[in-house]
């Protein structure tokens, strides 16, 4: 009798260990869910692609070394298709429904926007892609953001005006809140460089021809120079449309287009056009010393030879948000998100395709101007003019 | 429909919304449910003028979104109370819609169908480019729906607060259809010239529709901007208005449970096709051809008539 | 100054011409018919983005504009004996709700087999700027004003002087007499839909280089081009043409001097206008209803 009721409790305890252990195992194996919402489709295409892109080919490398904390990463990823009401849709599908861990994505700054409400409730870290500024000031505890801001754009882009003897500029801004917010900035710093903005004029995200705002400037008495501030398939319209209008002006460009696509679509006119960017465009050409070097030349091979394809900053965007999140989580040592999120707030000395970046509680972005070079287009290709 | 037919309807949706929560998983689940809830009220409104009165109308999301805007607008940059921005929003819209009333409905067939889409078309254009207030094509946040201080937060309570009014509305307009004016309307449907002269003064009731309908449609477009917590300008364009009017046709114009099949069937398409974006669209326009040429009468009929046969 | 209105003036032509081209193709499917073909800037956008993927595929130009309007021309074929014919006895809402939807089907599959990027064709004579009486004009704007005339003027010899042609206003005086004097009116709706779908595609291809094409172009060219039909005076070959060209010059001087953001608008607000206190338009027949 009694042995077998010491049998019953051996096996009863070994199959209890056997479930623990699966169980376990399982959790152990559980993967980290990074969640994303990109603009692949759309007028802002050009920059959710490549952002989509690189997300796929660093997690797929990450994984291939052991994954993050003895767990694998997974990619649940969704199209806005430039639209910001899906956008919100689908950050809710992600946290609702996918369960993810945290959020790297929101291409355009209209998407951002409308992720933030609900990343907020959910109390989820969410690093974006966007440009503008209202993505982090005022700070909000759970968005931090990898690109400059438009307003260093504008900043960076008066700098370079002012050193050429410009000070009549006109402004023609995208209705999107990128372009929105760009124009404000652009507004409210261009008193401090000396600068006048003499005509301001706005266009659609949608439009395929601005050739009446471009007459209409054009006919603005002392205009000097042109600065567009836009993304993605709008500002390549508007070139061509300068070009074809025979328009000589000097052309500024917000960073909402480095990428060769923007300099295919918008053909030889694109020539001549000066705008801030990242490095990572010009990996190649840094000189030896600049501390970005190692990090942006890595990225350009590593892309280009997976896709055969030209780098953009964009992409650049991308690998800078996912190794953040990475590193925050190897600092958390879990995926609580309370944890990850104080660990990406404290990310110190990351060297990145952007810049160097410092965050802390007041800045969720972390970069400074020297980050930013001031690049022209020739002869089709990207040239520092620092 | 018969009244008893009407109560057994009725009895059927108040139970299956009963039962629907135990069903939903999770808080996107209760999202779709939401959305759907909204649609139906939308539908069953554009159905009135659409299956009932006869008159096509392609402009409707407009009156969504002038719904949903005003409510954002005034909440968010005024500090409206939601309430009232709610009530302003649907005046407004009932004094737009009053007030293009006559010269449209005088209009007919496809003059009917383009007028209104024009109004549609300017309202969603107007959304979109005052983007000082309405945030342009990128949209704006909206503040969570209050009333005397107690805050509708949260899908669980949305649910609770949509699935009622669903069934009030549902039993208003069965309600309506069968008093006279509901007689009325169906006999303009019938044949105007009919009704006028049997003394069914067709201006006036058509108008009278007509405001209801837009009114209808955008107290349901403030409280999709509330629930949301955002609005993009889409919500008051051309393919918003196409996808009403498939929810109206394909349930079932002049079919109240119709048109709760029919937002039921079409907020969850795009759901189920969420990584085929482009089917969606192809679908929506099979679905409009197809039963426009195999079932004109909709869904809903359709099945009662075969149910009635067999 | 003078400069200034010359630009606008020619960018408001070069558009008008293409929405006088879609309100021909509205008014003759009308006229054979009474069915508004909401599904016919669909057609305009489908002549462009064949001809793109032509093009892309190494189709040289002119034989990519040939196969395009061929293509486009079946698909308006197709359209009549599928969705049309079928439904030949419903009533109006219904024919508008099933040319909507079939509008929906094409702009959907152009969607899904070649994506949602704007395209663009190659200029037919290149991109440098011509320089007339102070303004710009693109070469591509001189292609869409000649092709457009020859195309008027072809129309106006077929309508006139050919015997299927004339069948066609036959069977849109009235139709119970055209059949009963032997004319084959099926046929005669068949060719009207071919003919209206080769119009679009022509007119889509003609400003493809300038103003570029992709899946939800078709959208705001059909609606404008039904206002510019319903101006004009909804049937009326010159209604149409006036229409198109007064809208397009309208468009483009709101666009120059008023606001260019809500150059779109025009075109609605016209319609609006229109139908309240002119739904005859310019050149439209007195219509009387049969109760």
């Amino acid at each position: 009798m009694r042995s077998k009721a010491l049998g019953r409790l051996i096996g009863a305890s070994l199959i209890g260990f056997a479930t623990a252990l699966t169980a376990l195992t399982a959790w152990a194996a559980e993967p980290i869910r990074i969640g994303s919402v990109l603009s692949v489709t759309g007028p802002a295409a050009f920059l959710g692609e490549p952002e989509l892109k690189t997300l796929q080919l660093y997690i797929e490398r990450i994984n291939a070394q052991g994954g993050v904390i003895g767990r694998k990463l997974e990619l649940v990823h969704y199209d806005d298709g430039s639209v910001a009401g899906k956008a919100n849709a689908f950050t809710k599908r992600l946290i609702e429904s996918d369960k993810v861990d945290l959020i790297v994505g929101g291409t355009t700054t209209g998407s951002t926007m409308a992720m933030v409400p609900l990343v907020e409730a959910a109390r989820i870290p969410f690093i974006s892609l966007a440009g503008a500024v209202v993505v982090v000031e005022p700070v909000k505890k759970w968005v931090f953001k990898t690109p400059h801001t438009d307003r260093m754009a504008a900043e960076k882009v008066f700098e370079d005006m002012k050193k050429r003897g410009i000070t009549k500029v006109a402004l023609l801004s995208e209705t999107s809140g990128f372009g929105q917010s760009g124009r404000k900035e652009t507004l409210a710093s261009a008193p401090k460089y000396g600068i006048e903005i003499v005509a301001d004029e706005t266009y659609g995200p949608k439009d395929t021809d601005v050739t009446a705002q471009l007459t209409n400037i054009r006919n603005t008495p002392g205009v000097q120079a042109l600065f567009v501030f836009g993304f993605g398939q709008g500002p390549a319209i508007v070139t061509k449309n300068y070009g074809q209008l025979g328009m000589k002006l000097p052309m500024y460009q917000s960073h909402g287009v480095a990428s060769e696509e923007y300099i295919k679509l918008s053909g030889p006119a694109a020539n001549g056009v000066r705008l801030p960017a990242a490095a990572v465009v010009v990996a190649d050409k840094l000189p030896q010393e600049d501390p970005q070097r190692e990090v942006v030349v890595a990225y350009k091979k590593a892309y280009e030879e997976r896709y055969k394809e030209p780098i953009s900053t964009f992409g650049g965007h991308a690998y800078d948000g996912l190794m953040i999140a990475v590193d925050a989580i190897k600092r958390a040592g879990s995926t609580d998100k309370e944890k990850v999120r104080a660990a990406i707030e404290s990310t110190r000395n990351y060297m990145g395709t952007g810049g160097l970046v410092n965050m802390s509680p007041k800045d969720h972005m972390g970069l400074d101007l020297t980050a930013f070079r001031m690049l022209e287009i020739r002869n089709g290709d990207w040239v520092l003019v620092d | 429909m018969s009244g008893a037919e009407r109560y057994y309807g009725l009895a059927v949706l108040v139970l299956v919304l009963a039962a629907l929560p135990l069903a939903l998983p999770n808080a996107y689940y209760y999202d779709i449910a939401i959305r759907v809830l909204i649609n139906a009220v939308v539908a069953i409104g554009l159905n009135l003028l659409i299956g009932y009165a006869g008159q096509i109308s392609l402009g409707h999301a407009g009156f969504f979104g002038i719904g949903a805007y005003s409510s954002a607008i005034l909440t968010s940059h005024f500090g409206w109370r939601p309430g009232l921005a709610l009530v302003a929003g649907a005046a407004a819209t009932a004094l737009i819609a009053f007030a293009v009333a006559r010269p449209i409905l005088r209009l007919r067939g496809h003059y009917l169908a383009m007028a209104t889409l024009g109004l549609g078309i300017i309202i969603s254009i107007v959304i979109l480019n005052e983007a000082r207030y309405t945030g342009g094509p990128d949209g704006m946040a909206v503040p969570p729906f209050a009333l005397l201080g107690w805050q509708l937060v949260g899908e669980r309570l949305w649910y609770w607060t949509m699935a009622p009014l669903l069934v009030l509305v549902t039993w208003g307009a069965l309600n309506l259809i069968d008093a006279p004016a509901g007689r009325a309307l169906q006999a303009i449907h019938g044949s105007e010239i009919a009704a006028r002269v049997a003394g069914v003064h067709t201006s006036r009731l058509k108008t009278r529709i007509f405001v209801l309908s837009a009114a209808i449609t955008s107290m349901m477009g403030s409280l999709m901007a509330h629930y949301l917590g955002f609005i993009t300008p889409d919500v008051a364009g051309f393919f918003h208005s196409i996808e009403l009017v498939t929810m109206v046709v394909l349930g079932g114009m002049a079919s109240v449970f119709g048109s709760i099949v029919g937002a039921a069937i079409l907020t969850l398409l795009p759901q189920l096709l969420a990584t085929f974006e482009g089917w969606e669209t192809v679908a929506f326009g099979l679905i409009l051809v197809l039963t426009m040429i195999f079932m004109p009468r909709g869904l809903v009929p359709s099945l009662r008539l075969w149910l009635l046969r067999t | 100054m003078l400069a200034e209105f010359i630009q606008f003036l020619f960018s408001g032509i070069t558009i008008g011409s293409i929405y006088a081209l879609a309100a021909l193709g509205f008014g003759i499917i009308y006229n054979a018919s009474g069915v508004i073909n909401f599904a016919q800037g669909e057609f305009i956008m489908l002549g462009g983005m064949s001809a793109v993927v032509l093009t892309a595929a190494g189709l040289p130009l002119p034989l990519a504009i040939l196969v395009a309007v061929a293509v486009v021309a079946v698909v308006g074929l197709l359209l009549e004996k599928l969705a049309i014919e079928p439904a030949r006895n419903a009533d109006i809402v219904a024919l508008i709700i099933i040319t909507i939807g079939v509008s929906l089907v094409l702009r959907g599959l152009v969607q899904v087999l070649f994506g949602k990027n704007t395209r663009a064709l190659p200029a037919f004579s290149g991109e440098q700027a011509l320089h007339l009486l102070g303004a710009t004009i693109l070469p591509q704007s001189l292609w869409v004003l000649g092709t457009t005339v020859v195309i008027v003027a072809a129309l106006a010899w077929f309508f006139g002087r050919t015997r299927f042609g004339k069948g066609m206003l036959a069977t849109s005086y009235n139709r119970l007499a055209a059949q009963l004097v032997g004319i084959n009116t099926r046929r005669i709706l068949l060719a009207a839909f071919g003919l209206s779908a080769v119009l679009g595609a022509v007119g889509g291809i003609l400003i493809t280089p300038i103003t570029y094409t992709s899946y939800d172009a078709g959208i705001m060219l059909g609606l404008k081009g039904f206002v510019a039909a319903t101006v004009g005076g909804l049937g009326s070959g010159v209604g149409a043409i006036v229409g198109g060209l007064l809208l397009g010059i309208t468009e483009a001087m709101t666009a120059g001097y008023v606001s260019s953001a809500y150059k779109d608008a025009v075109a609605f607000v016209l319609i609006l206008l229109v139908l309240f206190f002119m739904p005859r338009g310019l050149f439209g027949a007195k219509v009387s209803e049969r109760v």
